[in-house]
């Protein structure tokens, strides 16, 4: 014993800490990643890894030679969102535009509001949609997945989108609709970005980070209330226009979504009441572009326009103090 | 709501409470209670003997003090306590062990108490029973409710919610006669018709030796009616008072009231214990149950130690100082506080002392607030930390602190021990609450 040690109260730990809960993230998506490199193949494994690594060569240079400031990467944080962006890539993406999609969720979504904490929409979206518009054929260049050595992959178009093309032509819906089988939806079978094609293994993912209660359900149980009451009022009034909420639940990102980025942390609201209605608005806003807007599908949209009201609901709504009216 | 689940660690369960052996010198604290500090009512050179009064109440809210010893009152000067302040103290050096007359020393159970709640009143107020539970409140003046307000439920706070912590858990095994017959006491000077010794139910033998406690008394007199034992979920902090009220009654007192507005009066199983020992043993507040324990600590023990014990002298007798100590606590390790001073005494209301290694007690390296709510969600009394905390930094803000409820901020501990990002949040919210608290009282003067 040298000397004793005065600090105040409390004087222990839960040891919970920013690094051990990001880690549980990335270990929740594992699951997902290792599915969508077995029926991708190597082309998945190189967008992967490149999303990683720049996003954590991006967050080191900027921490260190912009900001002067401690290095972050030991929270993990980086990790998850270069998974995230990979996880909501097609397959086929080259190399460089998966970098800039880093250089635009780390450097400008991420490090221009000053790290992690601070930003307001989620950087993975962020880099997504920046690509989605600035790079759409590579970003709808889906394959049909082949197995991990499969040689190249056909292209093939999400459910999503073949659907809203099949409308647009004049298609019915319950002939563009039959070719996809319930397990098909559940099981990775399907043209699609990585992180879309296999519901299950996010959905085990999810799961774990529950019962670590790294996350609360309540976001992602009240987006997914909303899309299947919307779906369904709108699939019953005309049926041969619009998608049930099965199809919407399945596909599409919305596991995805739902699970993995409207729960973010930091761009999520605080309490529970505004985070239901947060999941609310995700919902709603993801099948109004599903149903009517130009993109197939709307999650990402969906998801960074509640981001911006999070300031907004962190005001109005608070826990229930005790004693307190 | 809210509340954390920090590892029980109750290693020291099943030691027995030992008796320490009696220090060659006591120092004995003349504040050891919320409230104006006793007057001394003997001088340098005086004999006394162990239970003689040493100094009187100082005001309303006040506790008298008594020798925890027989011997010789060597000085009455200030002496450093154990965060290393100069408190006044009473040095009494030793001789024997000769108790004053009208004490009932042995072990004898004694179930019939006086009917008249005024005589038993007047012994709790005599032998300077307090709050035994961390506030140290003067006990005689909880149990005199103001006028117009009506007491409708006791509770007897057996919860010990604070990791570690034993010395209560032992009573009720070892002294849960003693401790029921001090809660029908309590009972009958409130005059109410209920009482709840409300236990976590980690702790199924104390539950089931209370109820069988119980069912003994109740055959002995109808004064043990309407007493009862209650499980309560074990939860950090559940046995603080208003948390205690709201899982007992379903009732929540309102920021700035008292339990008694809510019809509640909390008091803590080592207290209904010295009501016990002052009614029915004419005994004072001279010792009390005090766990060691910690890890790194070679011998875990509850013991019975005199008030007024060198803290040193309890560590030497059971093995001294482990090399791998960073803190010692006094306490539990939520909402204790850390000793500087080992030559510190005890008080009476010291309930532990804890050894903590460096690796147990480290605080993280602060970072970002990274929004995850988990400080909110672990608030026992729905504040918002993470919000107190920006406030608070941001200066100049004492109105919104206000607004965001800060001065009822019971100190708990659970937002910092909570946040992942190791935001110093409970200190930062504590400054802020004193500064909230001073605003408030100088409103209420000004308004007089
Ligand atoms: S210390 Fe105060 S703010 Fe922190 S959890 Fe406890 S009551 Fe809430
Ligand atoms: S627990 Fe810490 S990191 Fe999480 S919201 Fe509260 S202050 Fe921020």
């Amino acid at each position: 014993m040298d000397k004793l040690l005065v600090s105040p109260s409390p004087h222990i730990h839960s040891k919970v800490s920013t690094k051990s809960l990001m880690r549980d993230v990335v270990f929740a998506l594992v699951p997902a990643a290792v599915v969508s490199v077995v029926f991708y193949g190597l082309g998945e494994l190189l967008v992967l890894g490149v999303s990683i690594l720049s996003c954590l060569l991006l967050e080191y240079l900027i921490t260190r030679f912009l900001l002067n400031k401690d290095c972050t990467l030991g929270d993990w944080s980086a990790v998850v969102t270069g998974l995230l962006l990979a996880l909501n890539l097609p397959s086929a993406t080259p190399w460089w535009v998966v970098f800039v999609g880093a250089v635009v969720a780390i450097g400008v979504a991420k490090m221009t509001f000053g790290g992690l904490g601070q930003n307001v929409f989620n950087p993975a979206l962020v880099g997504r949609v920046f690509l989605l518009v600035s790079f759409p054929t590579y970003m709808t260049d889906w394959r049909i997945p082949t197995g991990l050595f499969g040689a190249d992959a056909a292209s093939g178009a999400t459910p999503l989108g073949v659907i809203k093309k099949g409308l647009l032509e004049g298609g019915q819906l319950s002939d563009l609709t039959a070719q996809y089988e319930w397990k098909d939806l559940l099981f990775a079978n399907l043209g699609g970005s990585a992180g879309e094609i296999s519901s299950i293994a996010l959905l085990i993912g999810f799961g774990y980070l529950l019962l670590r209660k790294v996350v609360r359900p309540h976001i992602t149980l009240s987006i997914w209330a909303t899309v299947a009451v919307v779906s369904l009022i709108f699939s019953l009034a005309a049926p041969d226009k619009f998608t049930g909420p099965a199809f919407n639940l399945l596909t599409g990102g919305l596991i995805l979504g739902s699970c993995f980025m409207a729960t973010d942390y930091v761009t999520s609201p605080m309490s529970i009441k505004g985070g239901i209605i947060f999941g609310i608005g995700i919902g709603f806003i993801t099948m109004m572009i599903r149903y009517f807007g130009s993109y197939p599908e709307g999650m990402s949209f969906a998801i960074l326009i509640m981001n911006a009201t999070v300031p907004l609901l962190n005001n109005w709504f608070h826990q229930k103090k005790y004693g307190r009216a | 709501m809210g509340g954390v689940h920090p590892a029980d660690n109750k290693i020291s369960r099943d030691c027995k409470i030992e008796v320490l052996p009696i220090p060659e010198t006591v120092y004995i604290h003349l504040g050891q209670h919320i409230g104006a500090p006793a007057k001394p009512v003997v001088a340098v050179g005086d004999k006394v003997k162990a239970g003689q009064l040493i100094a009187e109440p100082g005001g309303f809210v006040s506790a008298a003090i008594h020798s925890s010893v027989s011997g010789t009152v060597k000085s009455i000067a200030p002496r450093k306590d154990l965060a290393g302040n100069p408190q006044m103290c009473v040095e009494i050096a030793v001789e024997g062990d000769e108790w004053l007359e009208g004490i009932d020393t042995t072990d004898t159970v004694i179930r019939e108490f006086p009917d008249d709640p005024a005589v038993c009143l007047d012994k709790i107020k005599a032998a300077g029973v307090v709050g035994l539970g961390g506030a140290t409140f003067p006990t005689a003046v909880k149990l005199t409710p103001p006028p117009g307000k009506k007491c409708e439920m006791l509770i007897i706070n057996g919860c010990e919610c604070e990791p570690y912590l034993t010395s209560d858990f032992r009573t009720l095994l070892e002294k849960g006669e003693q401790v029921v017959i001090g809660a029908a006491i309590i009972k009958s000077i409130l005059k109410v018709d209920k009482a709840t010794i409300a236990i976590e139910d980690n702790k199924p033998e104390a539950i089931d030796h209370i109820q069988k406690v119980l069912a003994e008394l109740r055959k002995v007199s109808p004064k043990y009616d309407g007493i009862s034992v209650m499980s309560l979920m074990k939860k950090y902090p559940e046995g603080g008072e208003k948390q205690l009220i709201d899982a007992v009654m379903h009732r929540q007192v309102a920021s700035g009231g008292l339990p008694i507005d809510v019809g509640a009066v909390v008091q803590n199983v080592a207290t209904a214990l010295a009501v016990y020992d002052a009614v029915q043993k004419n005994k004072p507040i001279v010792d009390n149950s005090v766990t060691v324990t910690g890890e790194c600590f070679p011998r875990q023990a509850n013991l019975l130690v005199r008030v007024g014990t060198p803290l040193k002298f309890i560590i030497d007798y059971l093995g001294g100082v482990p090399q791998d100590t960073a803190k010692i606590i006094s306490g539990g390790p939520m909402m204790g506080r850390a000793i500087a001073n080992l030559e510190a005494a005890t008080l009476k209301g010291t309930s532990a002392l804890l050894f903590l290694t460096k690796a147990q007690t480290a605080r993280g390296k602060e970072s970002n607030c990274i929004r995850c709510g988990k400080c909110a969600e672990a608030c026992p009394m729905g504040l918002e930390p993470f919000l107190l905390n920006r406030l608070s930094r941001a200066g100049g803000m004492l109105d919104q602190l206000e607004a965001n409820a800060v001065q009822d901020c019971i100190e708990c501990g659970c937002c910092l021990y909570s946040c992942p990002a190791n935001i110093p949040l409970l200190d930062v919210i504590r400054q802020s609450k004193g500064q909230v608290l001073g605003i408030i009282k100088a409103r209420a003067a000004a308004k007089k």
